[in-house]
């Protein structure tokens, strides 16, 4: 490698030399023309970055996702112009939505053509506007390590989310004169303020949560990233609340926990949904109240004096109006709130909460062919509750949540506010990266597999211990579900007939694969799976076709009109979000 | 008798008032983009924006804009909240006619001929303060400055003429006092 005089680099080498000293190690990408000269920075610049090669632009931001919400540092794509970028945008929704920290960078044409309908133009920073927590087209190439400085700044403090930074390559190809350490500028944006909470509000929630006598904490994403696993368990105890998660929050408070009542919402545990309805106050910690757990929001806990602990101040509100609003970082907040909170006996509300576990546990039949909901609960038992789960959108989403249970942060992850299909896979690639080694397991389905599946390519090439359990029930399970229910079973676009063999695709990659098709091969499967290491191992599960994801609350309903079990009379179609 | 002046700005027709209108002002970053950003904010709310006056502030660095906006009242806290989220954004705040002084300015294009009709107009032209910045045979252009219902009432009023165009500026607002805009 050439090593490279400080005073002769061009605005591409000192972008690629500004992340270095940002700490990046991988970045996930695709090449083009328009990104030759960062491309070339990556080979000419002396740096621990390593390059990984993806097959698929939405792969390469999935994966960056996965690496991103495995550590909580930004994962980071390079992408060319127009198409290539293009590609980016779903993997960058969904990492906006679920607050995870990315820089994108794109190529871009030659600044004099843009608007000009150039080849292989877009305009990228336009069409990403709604799906970024910021973005920059840069003009100048000396501006270029000061741009990335403020991007990884803002896409890793406050509540975190993507940053694209669009590069003319006019501007990555010039000599850069400028100086590398040049200090951000942000007076629009001050995350330092989430670490002063208003000591009024922390006062107002200790009296609440004094007063309580049917508590409940509800944990999310927030109180994940800013690491408030401690101070949580410390409030559970001290309150003697029952605690559920989000999809999101799965892990940040251990759910083989006796407080813990699981994941709450459209397809969360029966007891956590009955304890939201029965509470006298909820405890919301780093959660945005998204509608997948509110379901109808004027009656989500309308008896319930309600307290949010939110980063973000626009979230406030917005779903739910709460009783007390405490803005700023869920740690700071929490330690600060502590000294305030008085030991609780709630024995006979945890009592009856402990009821409804022992009436509605999470179950499944064993009778009738596989069933998905097995696969997960032998593999959480062979793999001690200890891999990182990602997953895929569905059905088997549902289920891997409710049954594999997570006891640690960063273990779970999942796309939620988007609903990515085609996200699971990647996202593991990125996170094996991230942590060699653990144990990374993707559970996708049969539908959301076959998005992103080329990237079994870069699995294989690097190595890539990943388990890919494809819990394979012929359909859009999930959407075949909402037709059975509530469309007079009529199916329609539900069918994935066509399917290839996924054993025989896996092996054309030079990818282990196995079947898994009776019951009581699964444990036996599963360990000679999970006991391969040279490489990607895909395992084919035929499950049962036509299965339901149950408790479910269908969309805009009230928690309390719960479907514990298939209900007996017609369904009216859902009214609420989607 | 024929004009060589094409009307371009049609008498409106009745709408619902914006009584519900808001200001907003915001201090933001002078870059490009900044506008598309809290644009698409108003426009995904199904918020309408009245009125938009840009300009730049006292250092270069930055801009000021002046929103008036309708659309549910409900959902403005919120916005306001997601505006001010904007990296691009320093501050977001709405101001009330109680708090603060808002003027625009409009210029109005009328058709009239000499005669008793102009020596009326001129007259009420005077009585809002406003003032001829052109005339010719057929037409003139008049200017009105003020608080927004004043401009609508002098408008109001020059309705029983022929206007051909009129042009707003839009609102730019200031808060009174100690209150920072
Ligand atoms: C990209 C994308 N397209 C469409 C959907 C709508 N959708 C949600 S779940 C689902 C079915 C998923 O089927 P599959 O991957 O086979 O998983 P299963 O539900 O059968 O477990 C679909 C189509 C989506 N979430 N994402």
């Amino acid at each position: 490698m050439a090593t490279l005089n400080e005073e002769e680099l061009d605005g591409a080498q000192a972008l690629i030399k500004t992340l270095s000293d940002l700490g990046v190690e991988y970045v996930f990408g695709y090449s083009g023309g328009a990104a030759l000269p960062m491309f070339d920075a990556l080979e000419t610049v002396e740096s621990n970055i390593k390059f990984v090669l993806t097959r698929h632009e939405q792969g390469a931001t999935h994966m960056a996702d996965g690496y991103a919400r495995a550590t909580g540092k930004p994962g980071v794509v390079l992408v060319t112009s127009g198409p290539g970028a293009g590609n980016t945008i779903t993997g960058i929704m969904t990492a906006q939505m679920d607050s995870v920290p990315m820089i994108i960078l794109s190529g871009q044409q030659v600044t004099w053509m843009l608007g000009k309908d150039a080849f292989q133009e877009a305009d990228i920073f336009g069409i990403t506007i709604p799906i970024v927590k910021h973005n920059y087209l840069v003009r100048e190439t000396n501006d270029l390590p000061k741009v990335a400085r403020e991007a990884f700044h803002i896409a890793t403090t406050g509540r975190p989310g993507p940053v694209l930074i669009d590069v003319p390559k006019n501007v990555s190809q010039s000599p850069f004169t400028g100086d590398l350490d040049a200090e951000i500028d942000l007076p629009g944006y001050k995350p330092e303020e989430a670490m002063d909470i208003d000591s009024s509000s922390l006062e107002a929630a200790a009296r609440l949560i004094n007063l309580a006598k049917k508590p409940v904490i509800l944990a999310g994403h927030g109180a994940m990233i800013a690491g408030a696993e401690a101070e949580l368990m410390e409030l559970a105890n001290r309150t003697e609340s029952p605690v559920t998660s989000t999809l999101l929050g799965k892990g940040v408070f251990p759910e083989s926990h006796p407080l813990s009542v699981g994941m709450l919402g459209m397809h969360g545990t029966a007891y956590a949904n009955k304890a939201i309805c029965e509470c006298d106050l909820l405890i919301n910690v780093g959660s945005r109240f998204d509608d997948r757990i509110i379901g109808q929001a004027d009656k989500f806990c309308a008896q319930a004096k309600i307290i949010h602990f939110e980063i973000d101040n626009a979230e406030v509100g917005k779903m739910i109006v709460p009783d007390v609003a405490v803005v700023g970082d869920a740690k700071v907040a929490l330690t600060q709130l502590l000294p305030m909170i008085e030991q609780a006996d709630h024995a006979d509300w945890l009592e009856h909460i402990n009821g409804y576990k022992k009436k509605y546990p999470l179950g499944y039949k064993k009778q009738g062919g596989l069933r998905m909901q097995q696969v997960l609960d032998d593999i959480y038992e062979l793999t001690d509750g200890e891999a990182i789960i990602t997953t895929d959108v569905g059905q088997h989403q549902m289920w891997a949540a409710q049954f594999y249970l997570n006891d640690a942060s960063f273990k779970w992850i999942s796309s939620g506010g988007a609903g990515t299909m085609g996200f699971g896979f990647p996202a593991a690639i990125g996170a094996q990266f991230a942590c060699p080694d653990e144990t990374v397991i993707a559970v996708a389905g049969d539908g959301g597999f076959q998005m992103t599946l080329c990237e079994i390519a870069t699995a294989v090439i690097h190595k890539l211990p990943i388990k890919i359990l494809v819990l394979n029930n012929h359909y859009l399970g999930m959407v075949r579900q909402w037709q059975e229910l509530f469309f007079d079973n009529r199916e329609s676009g539900v069918d994935l007939e066509g399917n290839p063999d996924f054993v025989k695709l896996a092996e054309a990659y030079g990818c282990k694969g196995i079947n898994i098709k009776r019951p009581a091969d699964v444990k036996k499967k599963l360990q000679e799976a999970l006991d391969y290491n040279e490489g990607p191992v895909l395992i084919n599960a035929e499950c049962v076709k036509t299965d339901n994801v149950f408790p479910m609350i269908p969309a805009g309903a009230a928690l309390e009109d719960m479907l514990i079990e298939p209900p007996k009379h017609k369904m009216a179609k859902p009214v609420g979000s989607t | 008798m024929s004009r060589t002046i094409t009307t371009s700005d049609k008498k409106p027709a009745a709408r619902a008032d914006i009584i519900d209108g808001h200001t907003l002002s915001m201090f933001v970053n002078n870059k490009p983009g900044v506008l598309m950003r809290i644009c698409q904010i108003f426009a995904r709310r199904a918020y309408n924006i009245d009125s938009l006056v840009v300009s730049q502030g006292r250092d270069p660095q930055f801009s000021r804009l002046t929103l008036g906006i309708s659309g549910d009242p409900a959902g403005l806290p919120q916005i306001i909240l997601q505006c001010d989220k904007l990296i691009d954004v320093i501050h977001c705040y709405e101001h009330t006619p109680d708090d603060s002084v808002v003027r625009e300015l409009a210029l109005v294009k009328i058709v009239v001929e000499g005669g008793e009709k102009r020596t009326e107009l001129l007259q009420i032209v005077e009585h809002f303060g406003g003032k001829t910045v052109d005339l010719n045979e057929s037409s003139m252009i008049i200017r009105i400055e003020g608080a927004s219902d004043k401009v609508d009432a002098a408008i109001r009023l020059m309705n029983s003429y022929e206007i051909i165009e009129t042009v707003r500026t839009g609102k730019v607002v200031m808060a009174r006092g100690e209150q920072v805009t």
